[in-house]
């Protein structure tokens, strides 16, 4: 009995085996390349983030370990070079410039969602006639060299005392972001289907109250994607900043460059500079990945 | 609910009204409706007229006058003698080939890497969010910083991070004293700038390939797999078609931002060793050279090269606006 069970069972067996490897098998190859990818993704993702690793390494390094030839890895970290930054011993503080640049980049992205948000309404929840004219102007725009208009700007603004002033930098980067921020907005605005608008209008909505109540609540993500974009580029911007500021509202990328100095080491300042000063755009992008991707592309990937 | 009611009944009386009012009135009302959906955009493009098309006309007419602050007593109508002067500096040439050598360079080479990142990405592995994060962490690094730190971290001869990895890689057989220690930002200008554009634009091509990419259609990948397509097939006459429209976008915004790059040029050669590009240039001849009347006719000329430039970009735009609207 048992003898004939063992072999009434043993037949099976095999089977199951040799399926089961034949199925492994097959799966094998596959799921080892897919593996493979993985570890290519993760090589390739450490490749393009080990400049900022180094860059951190270096920050947290005394000067003199930060400029060795081969690299001290493993030399002890000290906060010295932030300390430096923030003017314990130059005695030049970041915070005149970094107060600026957060005036300058939040003001003028707050004003680039008062313009923007109404003049994408027009041009995409009841659309005017010749509304894509509209918008290839506010494209067009964007498509010119900023630089061409540095020296205009610079004279106007000279004529009128505004050179070195944080209001000329607002109006500079609201002209700067406010196509890009029409282009978005009008894309999530498109997105709201009509028959909320035309039930909101018939529930007798005004305009005003459609928009508190029904647009801006709906569009909310796109507007934050809107907004971190704008802010991102304004605190960013180095061209016009150089220029047009000089001692009162210098901005942050300013204060920056003015760090290299041709005498005495400078790598663990300049690198504790860089981390600081990009870390209000590190943070913002980070909690909004997803919105970047959209705000990037305009609005028009989702 | 109960406040949207009330305004509800003023408006629907209101609506009712207006048949009422007749037909003479009808026109001017239609008018007046015309220019209420108008009002709201008007702030913004009134701000957008006075902002870039005012600093432009006053360009164009420096553009004629013979001017260079630093002899404030010798200005004049120049006529075209600023654009004579801007067609025969042969600075002005060389930097328009090299903003066309740059931005092609960067667009081409990042769009290139960042749809093989893409695709790696695509794929589920362990730790994906993390590599996403990690990958999009060189584009949120302000574009200063980041040209200082491949400038002076990185690139340095004497203790840069790349002449440190070959000291070190020659000290493993002993000779760290031979190691090569190339000065890698005036043996190859250009390249240290591409590298560094490259470096912080290929997140930003990946990120947009990425989205497209996900918004494939899985079902039909998944049924040409079954009728037995390659990898390759998909890739090439599935993926590739697909993506067309997310590659141009990226491509298009890549040339807008790239073309117009000042940091990097600015930081890492300072214009030098034939690195410099048309911003550069032109914020030279205005900054340094103080020629306000050459500085403003290279600007018009490079207005009307990117108008002519951006009608062809506007074209692919254009059709994605199409797609849009349905």
């Amino acid at each position: 009995m048992t003898a004939i069970g063992a072999r009434t069972k043993q037949p099976p067996l095999p089977a199951t085996v040799g399926l089961g490897s034949g199925r492994r098998a097959g799966r094998r190859p596959g799921r080892r390349k897919g593996a493979a990818l993985g570890i290519v993704a993760w090589l390739v993702g450490l490749l393009f983030f080990s400049p900022i690793l180094w860059m951190l390494l270096t920050s947290l390094h005394s000067e003199t370990n930060a400029a060795t030839n081969p690299p001290a890895l493993f030399a002890p970290l000290t906060l010295s070079s932030y300390a430096n930054f923030f003017g314990a011993a130059s005695g030049a503080s970041p915070w005149p410039a970094l107060i600026n640049s957060a005036l300058c980049s939040l003001i003028s992205t707050g004003l680039v969602l008062v313009l923007a948000i109404p003049a994408a309404y027009a041009l995409s929840i009841r659309p005017i006639r010749k509304w894509s004219d509209a918008m290839f102007f506010f494209l067009t725009t964007k498509m010119l060299p900023m630089v061409a208009g540095l020296l205009p700007v610079y004279l106007i603004a000279k004529q009128f005392h505004l050179l070195d002033t944080i209001g000329l930098m607002v109006i500079v980067y609201t002209s700067m972001n406010l196509p890009i921020a029409v282009w978005m907005m009008r894309s999530f605005f498109a997105e709201i289907p009509i028959e909320v608008l035309e039930a909101a209008s018939i529930d007798g909505a005004g305009l005003l109250m459609t928009f508190r109540r029904i647009l801006v609540p709906l569009a909310s993500p796109g507007i934050i994607a809107t907004a971190l974009i704008c802010f991102i580029f304004s605190w960013n911007e180095l061209l016009f900043a150089s220029v047009l500021t000089s001692t009162s509202s210098s901005t942050a990328p300013v204060f920056l460059t003015s760090f290299v100095t041709s005498e005495g080491l400078f790598l663990s300042k300049v690198c504790a500079a860089s981390i600081a000063i990009s870390l209000p755009v590190l943070i913002a992008g980070f909690a909004a990945q997803d919105k970047l991707v959209q705000g990037l592309s305009l609005g028009s990937v989702k | 609910m109960t406040t949207l009611a009330e305004p509800g009944q003023s408006i629907g009386t209101s609506r009712r009204s207006a048949p009422r009012r007749g037909a003479p009135e009808h026109e001017a009302l239609s008018r007046a409706a015309r220019w209420a959906r108008r009002a709201p955009l008007l702030p913004a493009l009134i701000f957008m007229i006075i902002v870039t098309q005012l600093p432009f006309v006053a360009t164009l007419v420096i553009s004629f006058i013979h001017w260079n602050a630093l002899y404030p007593n010798d200005v004049a109508f120049g006529g075209f003698g600023n654009y004579i002067a801007v067609f025969t500096d042969p600075t002005m040439s060389a930097s328009v080939l090299t903003t066309i050598l740059l931005t092609v360079a960067v667009v081409l080479i990042s769009l290139v890497i960042g749809l093989v990142i893409a695709l790696l990405l695509d794929r589920a592995f362990w730790g994906r969010g993390f590599v996403r994060t990690m990958m999009i962490a060189p584009f949120l690094i302000v574009p200063v910083a980041a040209a200082l730190v491949w400038k002076h971290a990185i690139f340095n001869p004497s203790y840069g991070l790349l002449n440190g990895i070959l000291t070190w890689f020659w000290g493993l057989f002993g000779q760290a004293g031979s190691a090569p220690q190339p000065d890698w930002v005036s043996a190859h200008p250009l390249a240290a700038v591409d590298t560094a554009l490259i470096w912080q634009w290929t997140p930003f091509m990946m990120l947009i390939l990425l989205a497209g990419l996900q918004g494939r259609p899985l079902d039909v990948i998944e049924a040409a797999r079954i009728d037995g397509a390659s990898n390759w097939q998909i890739f090439r006459f599935m993926t590739l078609p697909h993506l067309r429209p997310y590659l141009e976008l990226s491509a298009l915004l890549g040339c807008i931002y790239i073309v117009q790059n000042f940091d990097a040029v600015f930081t890492i050669t300072s214009g030098g060793l034939g690195t410099a590009n048309l911003p550069y240039t032109i914020y030279q001849t205005f900054f340094e050279a103080q020629d306000y009347g050459q500085a403003s006719a290279a600007g018009v000329l490079v207005v009307i090269g990117s108008l002519i430039v951006a009608t062809f970009a506007l074209r692919t735009v254009s059709s994605l606006l199409r797609e849009e609207r349905r």
